[in-house]
């Protein structure tokens, strides 16, 4: 039988309260070496302030961190890197010079050279920090959480903000920096980063997590199947003879069928005009609202 | 201690501050704007000048009199040839209690009257000397006023004696407004929150931070020494050695206050009211501008605690009265001393995101 793999990063029962408000409730999870976890939810779920305290950036009120098996210890701070959701760069410093600034602040360190070409700095290195693009300083960040060689990545909403082409383009580096092997944790409020980038999820919510597993896991416990969505207008035929799981939204149908050839077979059966047709996969989106009944994007 | 991370911070604090052209250009032309009005307005003369309104003469309101044309009036020739009196005409009485009103003008005279009919405001302490000299102006000359003796040696220029005043008060916005304010913008924006998940330690940044600044401060006074010199030809009896030394005696606890200030807090206007609380009392009390021999003890007592004291009282004396640095020795331990207190305290108050 083979030996499992210790998880790089063990949470047990974290918990952070600010005066009356309780931001992460009790949360636990275990991240295995290599892989991407995602911390999905809405905004105000707790996702940063939970990756905060494990970041050892702000202090938790009770729980258990272990990194490699241990608590943080100073040497915690040479083996992760780390993107913030928001942050500003020193001013007045050009691309290369902060790369080096920071670079100096670490004991082993990646050469600038390679962090250039990974985060694709190579047109702004010698711009200064203020005069770059929202896409351009998101991807300068990643390069300062990659500029110590980490084991361990944190990235905290890393392409909010940015336009689709941007997000592309990062998410593109991010997928090359885990082929590398390395370890990412990352919070995001978008199902779409979530489902691209991540292997494992895990759904928080008011400060809890509820619900685990990767995206497909998630998708397949949580949803029923396909949906085929149909204008209301186009089916004549009356709905109790739908054998099918249905409901009515804004004028549409929607079916719910568990494989869609088979359910697309029964409504030709029908004689239902599919013409105008949609099929919706269920997604990440959909886990969230049948676990809470709201939309993650509100 | 990693001192290659205090020279990364060292390094990057020192390019933001001279690439930020209007910062940096303000940090020399600060001192040097106010040592050369000082010295235009001043030259070489003591600024206690008295105002004399005479009136009614056919000239715009306010225009000066050149004493010479007031020989021939009933103002009594001592009064008029008096030093460090300045005389100005009025066409109207009017006009002349006007500014002798608002303390424009310390003393008003007229002179057509028969006699002399002369106003002045009852609380005025220059209208009540420029009076007595008017009254004394009238008495003969063989009185038994003592005798007078001349100061020997070289006579200090107001001038000489506030450059060092200006120095230092430049030196104190720079080290309290450039690290104190400075460090609580980069907690409120989150480049402190950025280095904290980096391993520099609250030590390693406070201490490149205040390095950063004492080279700055140190380089900004010898540059606007070297513009105002060129201007105003600045003696020093002492050594000069000694002076640098105290100056960054100074700037170390000038800085550390600054550090102190920024141990905490998020608000920029809190850290901007903290700052501008110590830095006014310092400017007034610590002998910046004029001296507090004669204000009440509780004041001069108080103004002992302020670091710009020390230093400008250890400064002056080498610049001024060739003091060694020996016979500053107790400025300069208050100094050291003061520095220790703040830093000691600052690095066990500091937080990077509180």
């Amino acid at each position: 039988m083979p030996t499992p793999i210790p998880p790089i990063l063990e949470v047990r029962n974290l918990v952070k309260r600010f005066k009356k408000v309780t931001a992460v409730d009790g949360i636990d999870f275990a991240i295995r070496p290599g892989i991407c976890f995602g911390l999905l939810g809405p905004n105000g779920a707790g996702k940063t302030t939970a990756l905060e305290v494990i970041e050892d950036i702000i202090p938790a009120t009770a729980g258990e961190i272990l990194f490699n098996g241990r608590p943080h210890s100073p040497a915690f701070r040479e083996e992760i890197g780390i993107q913030f959701q928001h942050t500003t760069l020193l001013n007045f410093l050009s691309v290369r010079e902060t790369l080096v600034a920071f670079r100096d602040l670490y004991r082993e360190t990646e050469s600038i050279d390679d962090l250039v070409e990974i985060c694709n700095l190579g047109e702004i290195l010698n711009h200064r920090n203020d005069r770059i693009s929202g896409g351009q300083a998101q991807r300068l960040m990643l390069a300062l959480a990659l500029v110590n060689k980490p084991i361990l990545l944190f990235l905290d909403e890393p392409s909010t903000g940015l336009d689709p082409q941007a997000r592309h383009h990062l998410w593109e580096i991010v997928r090359h920096i885990k082929g590398k092997g390395k370890t990412i944790v990352l919070t995001t409020h978008s199902m779409d980063e979530a489902e691209y980038l991540c292997d494992e999820i895990a759904i928080m919510d008011h400060g809890k997590i509820i619900a685990r597993g990767s995206p497909a896991e998630l998708i397949r416990r949580y949803c029923a199947g396909p949906v085929i969505i149909l204008p209301r207008s186009h089916v004549h035929i009356p709905l109790e003879r739908l054998p099918l799981p249905y409901r009515e939204v804004d004028g549409n149908l929607e079916i719910t069928t568990e494989r869609i050839n088979t359910g697309l077979e029964t409504l030709l059966t029908l004689g239902i005009d599919l013409a105008e047709m949609t099929v919706h996969s269920p997604d990440l989106e959909d886990v969230f609202l049948n676990l809470t009944g709201r939309k993650l994007r509100t | 201690m990693s001192w290659k991370r205090i020279w990364a911070m060292f390094k990057a604090r020192n390019y933001e501050f001279f690439r930020d052209t209007a910062a940096f250009g303000w940090n020399f032309l600060f001192p040097f704007l106010i040592i050369a009005g000082f010295g235009i307005i001043f030259g070489g003369r003591d600024f206690a000048d008295f105002k004399v309104g005479v009136f009614p003469l056919p000239v715009p309101a306010s225009a000066p009199i050149i004493a010479d044309s007031l020989a021939d009036t009933n103002l009594p020739p001592k009064f008029v040839t008096t030093s460090h009196l300045e005389f100005i005409g009025f066409p109207t009485l009017e006009q002349g209690m006007e500014k002798l009103q608002h303390h424009k003008i310390d003393f008003l005279v007229q002179l057509d009257a028969p006699g002399p009919r002369y106003w002045l405001l009852e609380t005025s302490p220059k209208g009540y000397i420029v009076e007595r000299l008017f009254q004394a102006a009238f008495l003969p000359d063989d009185g038994d006023f003592g005798r007078k003796e001349t100061v020997a040696g070289r006579e200090i220029r107001y001038i000489d004696w506030l450059f060092p005043g200006i120095l230092a008060m430049n030196m104190m916005f720079s080290a309290l407004w450039g690290v104190g304010y400075i460090i609580v913008r980069y907690r409120k924006n989150g480049v402190l929150k950025r280095l904290k998940a980096t391993p520099l330690t609250a030590f390693e940044y406070l201490t490149a931070q205040a390095l950063s600044r004492f080279f700055l401060l140190i380089f900004t006074l010898v540059a606007v020494w070297i513009g105002a010199d060129l201007l105003f030809s600045f003696e020093v009896a002492g050594s000069y050695l000694d002076l640098l030394i105290v100056f960054s005696l100074g700037g170390l606890s000038l800085t550390s206050i600054g550090l102190l200030l920024a141990a905490r807090g998020t608000s920029e206007e809190f850290a901007s009211g903290a700052l501008n609380f110590l830095a006014w009392p310092m400017m007034f009390l610590s002998e910046v501008w004029f001296s507090l021999e004669g204000a009440p003890q509780w004041v001069r007592d108080f103004a002992q605690l302020l670091p710009l004291t020390p230093l400008l009282r250890a400064a002056r004396k080498i610049m001024n009265d060739g003091a060694s640095l020996m016979e500053v020795g107790g400025d300069c331990l208050i100094l050291i001393a003061f520095t220790l207190f703040c830093l000691v305290l600052s690095a066990a108050l500091f937080s990077w995101n509180e």
